[in-house]
């Protein structure tokens, strides 16, 4: 009997000490919120200044109740996608070209550095003169944000291919396209996918971005609309909405790269 | 009487430019000639530039001066009739062992259901039976390089480069090793240069040993070895054996290479 109980205490032990996330993260949530509470009422603090948890639950009930959140968070994910998208595509092409090619690394490298020092958000009023109120607009700026990322990562992981394995493939007499496609690009899928999994996370920034200079439409427009009418308990519902939107992004991004880097060290992926 | 040697080698040397635009010799000038069906063996000091005599006979960097020639062809680039094993497996991560061996069909695009019988024969003379669906990081450093020599010999070279394949190795692993190679060799009817830091794996593997000096390398010495051709791992301990090993030593020893 006292055998078994051992085991069982040291068992339930030996859990807590490898998974404490499991006990620990919803505890310090429920005493976060409950401390947040306590202090609003505590102090008075006014509703529209910082609003109680409770408060923030209500907006977020109503908002998805209502559709309004969900019609708007569409919108922004859409842009947000649609811009990675373009810049996976953009980045990959782009970034292959220049890995391959010292021609057009020279040609091409000075306009980059031009466009990745100039502060992207700047650029955005210039987008609604040009694409307009429209999803087009934002999906631009969150594809700039998006690119970048994903464009120094291809280049930085095509450049560091084991030389052995070149030497390999040109042992076996592989034309230059072969040696791309069979070993410098599935060699480089660790650090690209580490630049994906930035560039998808950007790519919300950028879309929240555009919406902030000018839209019909989105959660980045529902904060601005809010924000007017001092209704921030309903700001810090879209807030929720966005980070439940990012942590989703992700862990798709997450479960992807587990699919397709099946065979690389997990652990010694970069970045996330 | 003698045949026409297969690979001749006449004054090589290879000079690099270092960065302050000096002219450093790493190699040579060597000079050898290699008949079919030998197995040469090539022993030195490290940085002598063994695995870059290597790495020139099989067309993978450019010589300073001199002639190699195959077949009385020169060689000017990578030969379809040469197999190359590395000092590290260098397999794919991505493609089972099975695919692994199949690169050299796959850069050929040759057709795959053939090419893929011939990896399931070649992964079975290396003593990898059931192994073709797994992936290179669930193999151990041995059965890595097993499937290394398998790719080399895929499409069925005349020559193989060997480069210190099994440096990298357990003591034990690398005996087993050792003899299955000597026995891959002795069955087929392909001529083997095998690079090692170590002198008795150079006695016991080659037909010929090729002793190069320090930096840059010249050839100290060549050895017949003489020993029967169905050699076991108790020839290692033998008095004849040991007569290789001492006259090698004696170089390196003649050459301050060993204290």
């Amino acid at each position: 009997m006292s055998t078994s109980t051992n085991t069982g205490t040291n068992t339930s032990n030996s859990w807590l000490r490898e998974r404490p996330e499991i006990v620990f993260v919803p505890l310090i949530f429920v005493l976060v919120m409950g401390a947040w509470e306590a202090v609003i009422h505590g102090f008075e603090v006014p509703l529209y200044v910082v609003p109680p948890p409770s408060a923030i639950w209500r907006s977020l009930v109503n908002g998805i109740s209502s559709g309004l959140f969900l019609s708007n968070g569409w919108v922004t994910l859409s842009e947000a996608l649609l811009g990675f998208a373009w810049a996976a595509v953009a980045g990959i092409v782009l970034g292959s070209a220049i890995a391959q090619s010292r021609f057009v690394e020279r040609v091409l490298y000075p306009y980059l550095i031009a466009i990745q020092t100039t502060p992207k958000v700047a650029i955005a009023p210039l987008f609604i003169i040009w694409f307009g109120f429209g999803i087009t607009s934002k999906v631009i700026m969150a594809g700039i944000v998006a690119f970048f990322p994903i464009l120094v990562n291809v280049i930085a992981g095509l450049r560091s291919t084991d030389v052995q394995r070149i030497e390999l493939m040109r042992s076996l007499r592989a034309s230059r396209w072969q040696i791309f496609c069979m070993v410098k690009l599935p060699s480089a899928m660790p650090m690209i996918f580490a630049g994906l999994h930035i560039a998808v996370i950007f790519s919300v920034l950028g879309a929240i971005v555009g919406e902030f200079v000018g839209s019909r439409k989105g959660l980045g427009n529902l904060i601005l609309q809010m924000n007017i009418n001092l209704d921030t308990s309903g700001v810090f519902a879209v807030l929720v909405c966005l980070s439940v939107i990012g942590i989703t992004l992700h862990l798709v991004m997450h479960w992807l790269q587990r699919k397709v880097l099946f065979w690389a060290d997990q652990n010694q992926i970069p970045g996330v | 009487m003698t045949p026409t040697p297969l690979i001749q080698i006449a004054g090589l040397e290879k000079r690099y430019r270092s960065r302050d635009g000096s002219l450093t010799q790493a190699l040579g000038p060597v000079s050898l000639d290699i008949a079919q069906r030998e197995f040469i063996t090539i022993v030195g000091p490290s940085g002598c530039g063994k695995s870059t005599l290597l790495k020139l006979i099989a067309g993978l960097i450019e010589r300073s001066t001199g002639v190699i020639r195959m077949g009385g062809r020169e060689i000017t680039g990578p030969q379809p009739d040469i197999g190359v094993v590395f000092q590290s497996p260098v397999l794919l991560p991505w493609r089972n062992a099975i695919e692994n061996v199949m690169l050299p069909a796959t850069v050929q695009k040759l057709d795959p259901a053939r090419s893929r019988e011939r990896a399931q024969q070649l992964l079975g003379l290396v003593g990898l039976h059931d192994v073709a669906a797994k992936y290179p990081n669930e193999l151990s450093g041995g059965m890595q390089q097993r499937v290394a020599i398998a790719r080399a010999l895929m499409h069925d070279p005349a020559v193989l480069l060997m480069d210190e394949p099994f440096g990298a190795l357990d003591a034990m692993t690398r005996e087993t090793m050792n003899l299955e190679i000597r026995r891959l060799w002795a069955e087929s009817a392909k001529t083997v240069l095998f690079v090692t830091h170590s002198i008795p794996e150079a006695v016991f593997l080659g037909t010929r040993v090729l002793v190069l000096s320090s930096r840059p390398g010249c050839v100290a010495d060549v050895m017949d070895v003489d020993l029967p051709a169905q050699r076991s791992l108790d020839l290692i301990s033998s008095d004849a054996f040991g007569v290789f090993t001492r006259r090698i030593r004696q170089h390196f020893k003649a050459n301050g290479m060993i204290e």
